[in-house]
């Protein structure tokens, strides 16, 4: 199982990567491997504010439509356009060129809250 | 014999092979099956392009005996199994009083007096209940459901497969059925399939099945789960009973008056009420629709629009097409928005995406 140490995740399978008080949001690889060949990506619209756990993008593949939460509260500041040309870099790099949306943090320390990835692959066991 | 009614999941005999060969096992029509081994979208194109193998040991084996069986038959299904000579297969629909469907399924004429039905695997027992109540006496049907195997090879290079595996033997023409003995067990091959593409479906007994699916991978079939099979199916607009169709609608709305013969001798169940329809004219109708632009894939049960924002009815399926990555659906409409070229909006999470009524199939052979 990939779950790089620089990042964050929650218990939805989003990984989150703080730079200064944005986060970038994404799906992990476990998450990407059991969506498989994903075919379309709705993204948040910039400036939506959102509580944690709020639903603001859906990834869908081939047979269903999954839910993307919003990890902490925010506001959404940028979509990944580059998913709607090319939804499928989910699964090739979901942990770069694969990212989904970033989000303005109310509380960057909130961060800390999340799963490290020694916790993160211990969920996954 | 099977039994759909109660709870609990079935597994049909390819199941521990399916987990093995990586299989993401689903719950579908009570029966434990895979969705998928490596991905969709491989799975569709390998059916497209090559040859993919299906378990569909799920479904219903009936055979029909006795002399008359012809006549009684057809009295049970809308198309004329008269026209069956031995060795020839059918689709056709078994409809309930007011014309609704309560299965579709593909007959064979093994013999004069012997008919082999294929039925879907979540009507097995209501089928085989139906029947039963009609039959009459000097004729035998059994449900032979959990005594075969059963797969069926898809694409292009599925005969290729077939002579790879039987180099002595010659796949039957195209809806043909053909049985033989080997290695101390019967095997049947049929030239049908739910995909588009050549190709057969292929039983054995229960306890062969999973050398058999192992042999057929060895000649170069991919394994493909259900989630490919409902791909595949929709792109060339075959119907899923259930979703498509449904005790409530004729095979006329279905779009499947083909397979319907109102004049057969002896008429059908059914029958008055499709000649009836046929006189007045339909209210509605199961038309193809394909997304003018991008948007979220179309999936079953989201509502349709038209374009003046009145709710017209809702997608029976849905799926974006793996082969032209263009959203399609089918749904009933009212016929005054069924024609070709009219354009309807389909609500994706209170998002319209615009949709136009198009030529089935979606999908033809380049």
């Amino acid at each position: 199982m990939n779950a790089p140490a620089n990042l964050r995740y929650t218990p939805d399978h989003e990984w989150v990567l703080l730079e200064g008080d944005v986060a970038k949001v994404g799906i992990t690889d476990h998450a990407q491997e059991e969506l498989t060949d994903v075919v379309f990506v709705e993204l948040p619209e910039d400036g939506r504010q959102c509580d944690a756990e709020d639903p603001v993008a859906v990834v869908e593949s081939v047979k269903a439509a999954s839910d993307i939460y919003a990890p902490l509260a925010g506001e959404v500041v940028a979509g990944n356009a580059d998913l709607e040309a090319d939804p499928s870099l989910i699964n090739t790099d979901p942990y770069g060129a694969g990212w989904i949306f970033q989000i303005r943090l109310n509380d960057p320390s909130a961060v800390e809250g999340l799963m490290d990835a020694e916790a993160y692959s211990a969920l996954l066991g | 014999m099977s039994d759909s009614m109660t709870e609990m999941i079935q597994e049909t005999p390819l199941a521990a092979l399916h987990v093995e060969l990586g299989g993401k096992m689903v719950p579908f029509a009570g029966w434990n099956m895979p969705v998928q081994y490596t991905s969709i979208m491989d799975e569709h194109a390998a059916v497209r392009e090559k040859v993919g193998i299906f378990d569909i040991s799920h479904m219903g084996q009936f055979f029909l005996t006795g002399e008359g069986a012809e006549t009684w038959l057809n009295t049970m299904l809308t198309n004329d199994v008269a026209k069956l000579d031995i060795g020839e297969g059918q689709y056709t629909l078994m409809l309930n009083e007011s014309g609704g469907v309560i299965d579709d399924l593909i007959i064979y004429r093994q013999q004069e007096a012997r008919i082999l039905l294929v039925v879907n695997a979540s009507m097995i027992d209501a089928d085989y209940a139906w029947l039963k109540q009609h039959l009459p006496e000097g004729l035998t049907l059994t449900n032979e459901s959990d005594v075969w195997a059963g797969m069926a090879v898809q694409g292009p290079s599925a005969p290729a497969a077939f002579a790879g595996l039987f180099p002595d033997r010659e796949l039957p023409a195209r809806n043909g059925i053909s049985m033989w003995s080997c290695e101390g067990e019967t095997l049947c091959v049929c030239r049908t399939g739910y995909t588009g593409e050549d190709g057969f479906e292929f039983f054995s007994s229960a306890e062969t099945g999973e050398a058999w699916f192992k042999r057929f991978i060895d000649v170069g079939a991919k394994p493909c789960g259900l989630g490919a099979r409902d791909s595949l199916r929709l792109e060339v607009c075959y119907p899923l009973n259930g979703s498509d169709l449904s005790p409530t609608r004729t095979p006329l709305q279905a779009g499947l008056g083909f397979f319907c013969s109102l004049d057969k001798a002896g008429g059908f169940i059914g029958r008055d009420v499709l000649a009836q329809q046929k006189e007045e004219g339909l209210v509605e109708r199961l038309v193809a629709l394909k997304y003018t632009g991008r948007g979220a894939p179309p999936r079953a049960h989201y509502e349709v629009f038209s374009k003046e924002g009145e709710r017209l009815s809702e997608l029976t399926s849905g799926v974006l097409s793996p082969s032209m990555r263009e959203g399609v659906a089918l749904a009933y409409l009212p016929v005054s928005y069924a024609k070709l070229g009219t354009l309807v909006d389909i609500d994706v999470r209170g998002r319209r995406c615009e949709a136009k009524v198009v030529k089935k199939p979606f999908y033809k052979k380049p």
